[in-house]
């Protein structure tokens, strides 16, 4: 099977049964991530927003003390606005209320190597980015 | 949005010629897009060339955070700061030896001297600042290198 046709299967599989806000270019996003994630997992089965909302929510001491999580940032209400912790508005982060969000690869790109590395202390995996914007596009 | 995802992807974007050339066409709005996401975009006059290539030199952990650009956009920004960098008698630098290289603007004597008595606790609840380092709460035209506004 071609990567983009398997990366649709599996999409379907997690998304198709899930409330999505998501359009064209987000769903081109999650299947770049969704074909990352079938490389790096052997046994990816697909993406979770249970465990994206579980991301979004942990708090970690693995990364940088001032950010212990997402919502040091972005709150935890993903429809609000947040604030960085140099006093700046963020939009908010669910797709229903920011329709822009997660459509560009580079710039979700560019956050997640960013804020990652913060809270986590590491790079967050294909799943595990696949999973946070499907939690927020189901919001 | 095609610009922005050439140079940060360029391998992706399939014109690697076009995306290194693209970030050196119009540096100062990249720098304000990426330098202003999380503050407001410091005007290139406040500090030093030195220190703006420090600033730029440690991106990863920038004041607590990564702030970490792709290459080539780090590059353009790097440049437009340093060409456009406090130089002389530049009053931001009054006081400053040359051999010190502050990472703040909040650092330089000619700021700090400015600023006695300005950025106390109180004034900072009162203007609603986050810190010191949130010059918009205080200059309206801060973004714009205005600060005579109030
Ligand atoms: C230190 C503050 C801060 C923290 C902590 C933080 N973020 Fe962000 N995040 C930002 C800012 C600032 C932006 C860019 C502004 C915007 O997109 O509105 C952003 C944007 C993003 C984007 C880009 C969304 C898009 O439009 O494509 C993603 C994805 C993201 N963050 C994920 C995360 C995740 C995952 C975590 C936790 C592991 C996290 N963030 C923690 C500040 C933060
Ligand atoms: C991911 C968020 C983020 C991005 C992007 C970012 N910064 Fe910052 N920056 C911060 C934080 C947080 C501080 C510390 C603010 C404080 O102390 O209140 C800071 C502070 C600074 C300061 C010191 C301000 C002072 O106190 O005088 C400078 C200078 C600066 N940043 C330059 C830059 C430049 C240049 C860029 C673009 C290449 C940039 N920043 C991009 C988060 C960011
Ligand atoms: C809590 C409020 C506050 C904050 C935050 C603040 N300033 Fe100021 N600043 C003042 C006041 C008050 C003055 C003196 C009044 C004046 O000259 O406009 C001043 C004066 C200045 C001046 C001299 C203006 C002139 O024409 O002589 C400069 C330059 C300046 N500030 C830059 C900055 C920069 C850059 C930042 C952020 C790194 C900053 N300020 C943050 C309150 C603040």
């Amino acid at each position: 099977m071609k990567p983009a046709l398997l990366a649709a299967v599996v999409l379907a599989g997690t998304l198709g049964t899930l409330p999505s806000h998501a359009g064209p270019t987000q769903t081109a996003v999650l299947e770049t991530y969704a074909a990352q994630a079938k490389v790096a997992e052997p046994g990816f089965a697909g993406f979770s927003v249970e465990r994206g909302k579980a991301l979004f929510l942990g708090r970690f001491t693995t990364g940088k003390p001032d950010t212990p999580s997402c919502t040091t940032c972005h709150t935890t209400d993903p429809r609000k606005e947040g604030q960085t912790r140099a006093g700046k508005v963020i939009g908010p982060m669910a797709l229903s209320a920011k329709p822009d969000r997660y459509g560009v690869l580079a710039e979700a790109e560019k956050w997640f190597a960013r804020n990652c590395d913060s809270v986590l202390g590491r790079a967050c995996t294909p799943r595990e980015k696949g999973d946070f914007i499907s939690f927020m596009v189901s919001q | 949005m095609l610009r922005v995802t050439c140079t940060i992807a360029a391998l992706a974007c399939g014109l690697p010629g076009l995306a290194v050339a693209q970030p050196s066409a119009a540096p100062q709005a990249l720098m304000s897009k990426e330098c202003g996401a999380c503050h407001m975009a410091f005007p290139a006059n406040q500090l030093p060339a030195r220190s703006w290539a420090a600033v730029m030199a440690g991106l990863a952990d920038h004041f607590g955070e990564n702030a970490a650009l792709d290459p080539a956009s780090r590059a353009a920004i790097e440049g437009y700061l340093t060409a456009n960098a406090a130089t002389g008698r530049a009053k931001a630098l009054r006081g400053l030896a040359e051999n010190q290289t502050p990472l703040r603007i909040t650092e330089l004597p000619s700021w700090q001297r400015e600023h006695r008595g300005k950025v106390t606790p109180q004034k900072l609840a009162i203007t609603k600042a986050k810190s010191q380092s949130d010059c918009v709460a205080c200059h309206a035209g801060a973004a714009r290198g205005q600060f005579d506004d109030d």
